[in-house]
């Protein structure tokens, strides 16, 4: 039987670890796509059709339809596509893996996001809580290759921004978030992560992210 | 082995409303247990040591956190009725994409309505007319957001619904004349006996906002 002609887009932005989480999902999953990079200070008409609600990306457009948030789209593209599952079958391990999915987008990713840009004077603070958000991930990693345990899984496609970003920005801030000494179990994590076949080839070329995040400290 | 469930919640949360509902909707015998949040028991900070808040629920002793995370796992353990969430992918992501819409929303600007005063809350109760509004629309012609019966936006949403009293009056505006659709919605999903048992009567949140802004000193 013939395979049901898919037509598979990506609105996204390519420094983005939200954008990156879907086309990480598609490659995990070997779904080929049409990538469009978005310019988010001239928004496109595909773009502000495909999401009005919130007008950003990334935006995973399926045989016509549009799908917006980050989460929902690999949740959705898990669902659709049932090879190579991101979720275990057990609906307490499912939801073990979307809370923690959540611990990452709603407390980690904005303590390191901050903790990276912040000026002088919230600096300590921020670093403080950057490193209780790591020391959780520590905690969660334990002795796993990844947190899916043997293979990706949702929550280390969540954690991308941890994985691959951190090392590279906090160079920028002249920052030691991520140190193996600090956190030798997620910095083992990140490093398998970062280093899978299918991840480092989905992931943005590091010195084009390196220079991409510089320019904006200028 | 015999099913335990517990709830760990506080009567005036609209999370812990969403997993009451949940429940009640399932049929599922459970414990109530209504949390002190100036003095969190060991239990809740035991079963949720990341963020140490309400609603959990304990399930023969494993704790599941975060209220549409905890409707899920009710809705994917009981699947023998009522389901909530549809089974097609895209009704599915269509369902999460508006739950994460009303907790982005609706909770924030809701509370700013009644936590602010002048230009700023008049932002606020902008923003939250707004958000219904645009449900509205996204509710159409049915009956619930879940088609023909209630489903997982109804129970994200419709707790909220206590609320509007009190948004109403410390706010200064009346939601019903401006989102008459929502708040026929909203009495729909109430003649449901999960709906109604699991909702406090909005008088009885008033009085709990009005003691809240008293210890904030918005007043």
């Amino acid at each position: 039987m013939a395979a049901k002609q898919e037509q598979v887009k990506v609105l996204g932005k390519w420094p983005s670890p939200f954008s990156n989480r879907v086309e990480l999902a598609l490659k995990l999953k070997g779904i080929s796509y049409v990538y469009s990079e978005q310019d988010l200070s001239n928004k496109s008409l595909e773009l502000l059709s495909s999401n009005p609600v919130h007008k950003m990306v990334p935006v995973l457009i399926h045989n016509g339809i549009p799908i917006s948030e980050s989460l929902v789209i690999v949740e959705y593209i898990d669902e659709t596509w049932k090879s190579n599952p991101f979720l275990p079958p057990h609906p307490f391990h499912r939801a073990s893996a979307r809370f923690w999915s959540k611990v990452v987008d709603d407390k980690c990713l904005p303590a390191l996001w901050n903790a990276i840009w912040c000026d002088e004077k919230g600096r300590e603070k921020a670093v403080e809580e950057a490193m209780e958000a790591l020391k959780i991930l520590e905690n969660e990693i334990g002795d796993r290759r990844f947190f899916g345990g043997d293979e990706i899984g949702l929550v280390d496609i969540s954690a991308n921004f941890v994985g691959y970003w951190v090392d590279i920005l906090q160079g920028i801030a002249g920052l030691q978030l991520l140190a193996s000494e600090k956190f030798p179990k997620l910095y083992k994590w990140s490093q398998e992560f970062k280093t899978h076949p299918i991840v480092k080839q989905a992931l943005p070329p590091r010195e084009e992210l390196f220079a991409f995040f510089k320019s904006r400290t200028a | 082995m015999a099913n335990e469930v517990t709830l760990l919640d506080f009567w005036p949360s609209p999370f812990g409303m969403r997993v009451r509902i949940a429940l009640a909707e399932k049929g599922i015998q459970y414990e109530y247990k209504d949390e002190d949040l100036r003095n969190k028991s060991p239990l809740l900070l035991q079963m949720n040591p990341v963020h140490k808040k309400i609603p959990v629920l304990i399930h023969n002793g494993k704790p599941v956190c975060e209220s549409l995370i905890a409707v899920q796992y009710i809705d994917e353990f009981w699947n023998n009725k009522s389901p909530l969430l549809p089974s097609d992918p895209y009704q599915r992501a269509q369902a999460r994409f508006w739950a994460d819409y009303a907790d982005k929303k609706i909770y924030d600007a809701g509370r700013r309505s009644w936590t602010t005063k002048g230009e700023e809350q008049e932002a606020a109760k902008k923003d939250f007319i707004e958000c219904l509004k645009l449900l509205e629309q996204q509710l159409g012609d049915k009956p619930y957001f879940g088609g023909d019966n209630l489903g997982y936006v109804d129970v994200a949403i419709v707790p909220f619904y206590s609320w509007f009293e009190a948004y109403e009056k410390f706010g200064n505006f009346n939601i019903e004349a401006e989102c008459p659709k929502f708040i026929a919605w909203a009495k729909r999903c109430l003649q449901k006996e999960s709906v109604a048992k699991s909702l406090p009567d909005q008088h009885k949140v008033y009085d709990f906002v009005l003691q809240m802004r008293k210890k904030l000193g918005v007043e």
